[in-house]
């Protein structure tokens, strides 16, 4: 009994930052409807901002007034997110966005790592609150009594601003119909501007507190993501009493998890958000999704047609130059060439989803570094042939697709794509922790083609034939009756109900049809590699394919291709530099400003405008 | 008052508004008439900035608020009751009004909660109430009162009489006869020719996006061919 108090209470304690990060990103999204992914950054800021405030004020007046500084700090560096990456995209199309947080994240980290360098910071205890308290004769650490005590009054705040006050009442109108809080002569920007620094501050005090617990590291940005996603789901979009009550679900039992059950910690979570979704689709306090209702911009879809001549000339001129490239590129520009073309596949597959489906996938990790896992597993516990892999593993990311898209689809919007990024991480914490059969951080190695294909030319042809034939079969698959279905579904769920077709079980197939895609692609790249690690299938990956696709273009059918192609590239040259990751970022950043359309969507713009290109079509 | 020349709008590419001309002048409530799809509702956006015309120039009070964001409109004086009534479903009536207040302009009346609630006994009744527990005719008094709370001199009135009871647009019309008496200035769309005559004093009627008659209402009533020509029987 005193040990299950004890340990109630350590969770009721580890909940007060994952409530706080989780506020903010709720907050952020209702009234911007923008998924902010660099919610995690700004708590990593948090994190370190108030290490180095820590280490320059002294007494308890220096450590508490550090915290505050800190979500201070931090909310200045949500404006400016908000005023230089965000304001210019705001009429972009919807989630176009997203990957300006992208962007943020990587220029984050690699600030990040410039000003305070790669070690793992160790938070400094609070002082005068170093000991323990004895609960039922149980020591708990007086921090964590001080943080449980003092989170319900951060939680009452808030509650007392969001319904109490003129500026609550505005922010939960935005929430509803921002335009017409716009024509009430509520200046929007303003209200934008202000929601974000006051969720960036949040996420950022929760940094700060967290700091005597568990320091500051250069993966807390993405690590709290997770979690934090979960928390929003469970508690519903917008909801304080859930977000606080999903955090102390979480946090709770996170800590008896570790007790009972160390292996599955981070499986533990996801298994308890898929039973609450089960029963309460929007989350424990939340409410159906209504998004784009009122105030959503975005020009109606335009319809895709089959490549025009001159556009099939040039792929066919493409493709002619990748075959003759053993000819004449060296085996260095193979490799290069088919890591490019197995991530052009992967791409295209998610593009298949978000594009023609209007699924917004955050997790296709979970297919890609799937089907690269069961081919290595097959090889390393069944001693299958490649060929045999080659055969079952797409095959088992599909079925795998179909088994989460089956859950994911009963949610739309927001609430699918945070579940989709859960079930993600839900793979890549079994993978990770399950480690006398995957291998864990070790990943699994010696994963060889078979002796035919084992010359790099050979693999290369190999990638080739079935990177484009991939491709080739998403895109036909797009032009039929499949496709239409997909679209229709996409484009309005209840007409396209209304003259007969299955949306549900068009999207369900069309998932699963993506996943086994992303699966062929997970299959190729680790034969090519001959080894895979647990990176393949994390949030990282996801958000690689994510960028190109929206970088590509999501409404052109080369999107996912084209930005594929590029993004490698510029990823391969970059990564020569130590702080790639800044270069990037911007790079992101620059290009989601000045070409909101994608650079398939922006090449052809340009094209109609010299007349190269007939309007009113996609290719 | 308020000058409209020439505008024209599209939505995607359908060009809903032609050349639309037509002028409101102070102190009148102006009937803008029409059969549905004539671009009556595009009109009302299109003067808030809400659908932003291709071209074409409007002046409010002289000054030109095309290409103004729709909140600088709307601190002009312009007050825009959208015909979707838009209120705050999940918001109390009383913060719906909070939403619209705005500090007190020149020459226009500054309203109160109290005396919206005058105005609208029913909506005193149901002040805490969610605006989704309301009736369609509660809602539609909401969208006014919420407003009238930014002192607008000016409002534009996007059918109001549709879709509530009979007993309820007649109150309506006495609403809008008592802001005009008040000093307001009014750009009322409807469909329903008898509302519009019981309130306006002038008309204009749009059809396929472009004006095709401007006049009193009297005049508009010595002449049925042209409101069978035009207007919905």
């Amino acid at each position: 009994m005193e040990f299950f108090v004890a340990q109630l209470l350590t969770g009721l304690a580890n909940a007060s930052s994952l409530f706080l990060v989780a506020c903010g990103l709720s907050l952020i999204f209702g009234v911007t409807r923008i998924v902010n992914f660099a919610h995690g950054s700004l708590y990593m800021l948090g994190a370190y901002i108030g290490y180095t405030l820590m280490q320059n004020l002294p007494g308890a007046v220096g450590f508490w007034g550090s915290i505050l500084l800190a979500g201070i700090a931090v909310g200045i560096i949500g404006v400016l997110v908000e005023v230089l990456v965000l304001r210019p995209v705001y009429r972009a199309p919807e989630l176009f966005q997203l990957v300006a947080t992208f962007g943020v994240i990587l220029v984050i980290q690699d600030l990040t790592l410039i000003i305070w360098g790669p070690e793992d910071l160790l938070g400094p205890r609070a002082p005068g609150l170093r000991g323990v308290y004895r609960i039922m004769g149980e020591p708990i650490p007086k921090y964590d009594i001080v943080l449980l005590v003092i989170t319900p009054f951060i939680a009452l705040a808030l509650w007392y601003l969001i319904t109490q006050t003129r500026v609550g009442v505005l922010v939960r109108a935005a929430t509803q119909d921002r335009e017409m809080v716009g024509a009430l002569g509520v200046n929007q920007a303003v209200l934008f501007t202000g929601v974000f620094a006051l969720g960036s501050a949040l996420a950022g005090l929760g940094g700060a507190l967290q700091l005597p617990k568990g320091g500051a590291d250069l993966l807390m940005d993405f690590h709290i993501l997770a979690p934090v996603f979960v928390v929003v789901v469970i508690g519903g979009m917008g909801s304080l009493p859930g977000a606080y009550l999903a955090a102390v679900i979480i946090s709770v039992l996170n800590v008896f998890g570790v007790t009972y059950l160390p292996q599955s910690t981070l499986v533990l979570m996801f298994v308890v958000m898929v039973v609450v979704l089960m029963i309460r689709p929007y989350g424990l306090f939340g409410r159906e999704e209504v998004a784009g209702e009122h105030g959503q911009v975005g020009e109606p879809e335009l319809p895709i047609k089959p490549a025009s001549n001159s556009v099939r000339m040039i792929v066919m001129a493409g493709l002619a130059l990748l075959a003759l490239l053993p000819v004449f590129g060296s085996s260095f520009a193979m490799v290069l060439t088919t890591d490019i073309l197995i991530f052009c596949l992967f791409a295209a597959s998610l593009h298949f989803l978000l594009g023609l489906g209007g699924l917004v996938s955050f997790g296709h990790a979970a297919y890609y570094g799937g089907g690269a896992y069961i081919a290595a597993l097959l090889v390393t516990h069944a001693n299958s042939p490649m060929e045999i892999a080659f055969l079952l593993a797409p095959l088992g990311a599909g079925l795998a697709a179909l088994a989460i898209g089956w859950v994911c689809l009963r949610l739309t919007g927001v609430y699918f794509a945070m579940l989709t990024l859960a079930f993600a991480q839900l793979l890549w914490s079994l993978v990770f922790q399950w480690g006398s059969v995957t291998g864990g951080d070790d990943g699994l190695v010696n994963i060889w083609p078979s002796d035919w294909l084992n010359s790099t030319t050979a693999y290369f042809y190999f990638a080739l034939l079935f990177s484009v034939g991939g491709i080739l079969v998403l895109r036909h698959v797009a032009h039929s009756p499949f496709g239409y279905a997909l679209r229709a579904a996409r484009d309005s769920k209840r007409q396209a109900e209304s003259t007969g077709i299955n949306t549900q079980k068009v999207q369900l197939l069309a998932f699963g049809f993506a996943g086994f895609m992303g699966g062929l692609a997970g299959t190729l790249f680790v034969f090519s590699k001959g080894s895979v690690f647990p990176n393949e299938l994390e949030i990282a990956r996801s958000f690689d394919a994510l960028i190109v696709v929206f970088l590509g273009g999501v409404k052109t059918l080369a999107g996912g291709v084209a930005g594929a192609a590029f993004f490698k590239g510029v990823e391969d040259l970059l990564t020569r530099f130590e702080y790639w990751r800044l270069v990037m970022g911007l790079l992101i950043i620059f290009v989601v400003i000045v070409a909101p359309q994608g650079i398939v969507g922006s090449i052809r713009k340009a094209a109609i405008r010299l007349n190269i290109l007939k309007q009113g079509g996609q290719t | 008052m308020l000058e409209v020349e020439n505008v024209n709008s599209f939505y995607g590419k359908a060009h809903v508004l032609r050349d639309l001309t037509l002028s409101v002048p102070h102190g009148n409530v102006v009937a803008l008439l029409g059969r549905n799809g004539a671009g009556k509702t595009t009109t009302m956006k299109s003067i808030m900035q809400l659908v932003r015309p291709a071209s074409g120039s409007i002046l409010f009070n002289g000054n030109s608020i095309a290409n103004l964001p729709p909140h600088k409109i709307a601190k002009l004086g312009v007050g825009y009751v959208p015909e979707e009534r838009r209120i705050f479903t999940d918001l109390t009536v009383s913060e719906n009004l909070l939403v619209g207040k705005q500090p007190p302009r020149e020459g226009a009346v500054t309203w109160t909660e109290a005396m919206l609630f005058d105005l609208f006994p029913n909506l005193a009744e149901r002040r805490s109430n969610r605006g989704k527990a309301l009736s369609g005719g509660e809602q539609q008094m909401l969208t006014i009162a919420r407003t009238l709370m930014g002192n607008p001199s000016f409002i534009l009135l996007d059918e109001p009489s549709e879709g509530v009871a009979p007993v309820i647009v007649e109150q309506m019309a006495k609403v809008i006869q008592q802001l005009k008496s008040e000093g307001l200035t009014v750009l009322l769309s409807e469909q329903n020719l008898h509302f519009a005559q019981a309130v306006a004093d002038l008309a204009v009627i749009i059809e396929s996006g472009a004006q095709v008659y401007s006049g009193t209402l009297k005049e508009l009533n010595a002449q049925p061919e042209i409101r069978d020509a035009y207007l919905a029987a």
